[in-house]
């Protein structure tokens, strides 16, 4: 009897593990801007300075990014080329994917793509949600990727931030704030698994908000680089769609006039 | 002029262009009331030749092995010059191809295109639409995304629920113990080669049969049966220049969509080129959310809805039948149909219900089998497999019982 118990207990931890770090966390909405040449800079700027260390961008080209982005060759290759790259090589890096999973518990993934996979709201919140957590290797915790083998490469811009119990607003089932029904406010209760800023960082809130914006917005960029020109060039092809459909149409109300 | 007359005798003489031209363009008579749902046969020509072709370039710049697969689509989509374009409109295409084809397909079953005599029409079609889900699902491999690989894993495991001599036969299709760059070899071959040249060849029998009898039109009336003093059905217009103009409109409105799809949303949502597939295939990490792409769940819904072992064979067998069943069944679709009339038109209440229910029955499937499967989805995904297969089945009776409308002499 006491054994069947310790089983039951035993096969049903992984499903309160599952249960708390299920996908109950909100992301929150980042609205890419492809056209904003200046956020791409400075989110290629943190992506070659803080990201490009571990993780590959082994499917773009450096020389494609400093293009697009209106970054001179010469200025690209004296402050963002790292040594023994040339200008027109893919994005990789010199880690060995087996010593990374020896340091990181996973392989640092490919970043090309991670917009794509992800989307650029899933990012944007990554970026922001560690929490301090000794219980981890590296001592950071992420609420958006519980468990994540990543540290916090930003901590010193961002500040440590860690859990504790503090008023949050109440949420409903749906994850929509609750409201007082008689004075309009949010109802707020007391929730352990609330993140807050423990030590100041180099940035302040809203700079690091924009830094977060910022890299994302370049991993959107990196993602699908076409996208911009896809955009200039469809625009094109649908009008020459729509000359051709009006003569298509007067052509064929012409030959079926004589059909009754 | 003088000139192209006489180089066109010299030829025709030699080769009947002209002849073959009147037989199948100038001289073809079809039906003068055709609606807008006539377009999507020839749309799903345009769509066939944008494959071709897009292929063809693709096939230029792509490595067909384990190692280089996703890498090369990337390279693709980033250094050749409009290598993007041309991926997307493949892929864009590929579900575009399915949007036209299913829509032709319900044009025929409203119109009764597949009754007597047009039912080798009907079935080249159906081969055409067999061949083309082999393609597709073949092409889906090949960019080697976690999606590709799991989905591939998920269609061929189906083989090895075939009792006694499945397993064998599953690992004879993958060429391996489990999906690898010798499939992704095999599937490259058969995709570029193997069954486009099969697609192509009953694209010829489908029209070569269907100009053979004539086209059916929305009242069903056959028109052949009034000709004028020179054997011209009063009801029938030449296809050229009347249809031929007529479809020029009907292939800018289909472009003007199909474009906007290509350069503005070309992963629809995530239904035209689903999000795990950004991410290379990993055997060892298995997505936790596996759909086929969009055009698939109707029977990948009717797979998942059989859930209870029969004759002591498991029920994912049985599923495969199911599965297997839904389509088999719309090839003996003409031998179904006892009605006396064509047309939805002139059938009576029983067909027309039937009809409803059954393309609401394939919707829903469609749906379901884009979500994750839970007790009540599988409730709803049983009834409407019952449903899907209930048309076919009762249409024998539904359609000898039912009272029907007179067909008019003319159109």
């Amino acid at each position: 009897m006491k054994k069947s118990i310790v089983l039951l207990i035993v096969a049903l931890i992984p499903m309160f593990a599952l249960a708390s770090g299920g996908n109950a966390f909100h992301l929150e909405h980042m609205e890419p801007d492809l056209h904003d040449k200046t956020s791409l800079q400075r989110g290629l700027q943190v992506f070659s300075n803080y990201c490009a260390g571990c993780h590959e961008a082994k499917y773009a080209r450096y020389e494609r990014a400093a293009n697009d982005l209106g970054i001179p060759a010469e200025i690209f290759e004296a402050n963002l080329l790292p040594a023994g790259k040339k200008i027109g090589d893919l994005m990789s890096n010199a880690m060995n994917a087996a010593d990374a999973k020896a340091w990181f518990g996973a392989t640092p993934p490919d970043l090309t793509l991670e917009a794509r996979l992800r989307g650029p709201d899933w990012l944007y919140t990554y970026l922001k949600s560690f929490y301090e957590d000794e219980t981890r290797p590296w001592g950071v915790n992420n609420t958006v990727f519980p468990s994540v083998g990543m540290p916090n490469v930003l901590e010193h811009l961002q500040g440590v931030r860690h859990m504790t119990c503090a008023q949050a607003p109440a949420l409903d089932e749906h994850g929509k704030p609750k409201f007082d029904t008689l004075s309009g406010d949010v109802l707020t209760e007391e929730q352990c698994d609330v993140v807050v800023q423990k030590t100041e960082g180099q940035l302040t809130e809203d700079e690091f908000d924009q830094l977060a914006y910022d890299v994302t917005n370049f991993l959107v960029y990196m993602g699908e680089p076409s996208r911009l020109k896809a955009e200039s060039l469809g625009i094109k092809v649908l009008l020459f769609i729509v000359l051709f459909g009006v003569f298509a149409y007067l052509l064929n109300k012409e030959f079926w006039r004589e059909i009754h | 002029m003088a000139m192209f007359k006489s180089l066109m005798a010299w030829v025709d003489e030699r080769l009947p262009v002209t002849q073959a031209f009147e037989k199948h363009m100038s001289k073809y008579y079809a039906p003068k009331n055709f609606n807008v749902l006539y377009i999507f046969g020839v749309l799903s020509l345009v769509v066939l030749v944008n494959q071709l072709l897009t292929g063809v370039w693709l096939t230029m710049s792509y490595t067909p092995t384990a190692e280089g697969a996703f890498a090369s689509v990337e390279y693709i989509m980033r250094d050749v010059e409009y290598g993007w374009l041309i991926r997307y409109m493949h892929s864009t295409g590929a579900s575009a191809f399915f949007v036209v084809v299913y829509l032709h397909m319900f044009r025929g079953l409203l119109y009764g295109s597949y009754q007597k005599p047009r039912e080798l029409v009907w079935l080249f079609g159906m081969a055409i639409y067999l061949a083309l889900m082999a393609e597709a699902f073949m092409g889906y491999l090949l960019p080697w995304g976690q999606m590709s690989y799991w989905g591939a894993q998920v269609i061929i495991s189906l083989f090895s629920a075939i009792p006694v001599i499945g397993p064998d036969l599953a690992q004879w299709v993958r060429g391996d113990y489990l999906i690898s760059g010798i499939t992704l070899n095999r599937f490259f071959s058969l995709h570029v080669i193997a069954l486009p040249l099969v697609l192509v060849a009953l694209v010829v029998l489908h029209l070569l049969a269907l100009h053979h009898v004539g086209s059916n039109n929305p009242k069903g009336v056959d028109i052949k049966k009034h000709k004028d003093e020179n054997g011209v059905p009063l009801d029938g217009i030449p296809f050229h220049p009347f249809y031929t103009t007529h479809d020029l409109v009907g292939i800018a409105v289909f472009l003007f969509v199909f474009c906007t799809v290509i350069f503005f949303f070309p992963e629809m949502g995530g239904y035209f080129l689903e999000k795990p597939n950004f991410e290379a295939a990993n055997p060892l990490k298995t997505p936790d959310h596996i759909a086929p792409v969009w055009y698939f769940t109707p029977f990948y819904a009717i797979l998942r809805a059989v859930t209870y072992p029969l004759f002591g064979v498991d029920a994912k067998f049985w599923g495969v039948v199911a599965m297997g069943g839904a389509i088999a069944i719309l090839f003996v679709l003409p031998w179904l149909d006892r009605s006396p009339v064509k047309s939805m038109l002139y059938k009576g209440w029983m067909s027309k219900i039937a009809l409803t229910l059954f393309c609401v029955s394939f919707v829903v499937l469609g749906v379901l089998g884009v979500l994750p499967s839970t007790e009540g989805r599988t409730t709803i995904a049983q009834i409407a497999s019952v449903v899907y297969f209930a048309y076919f089945l009762l249409m024998p009776w539904y359609t000898k019982w039912e009272s029907t409308k007179p067909v008019p002499e003319r159109v």
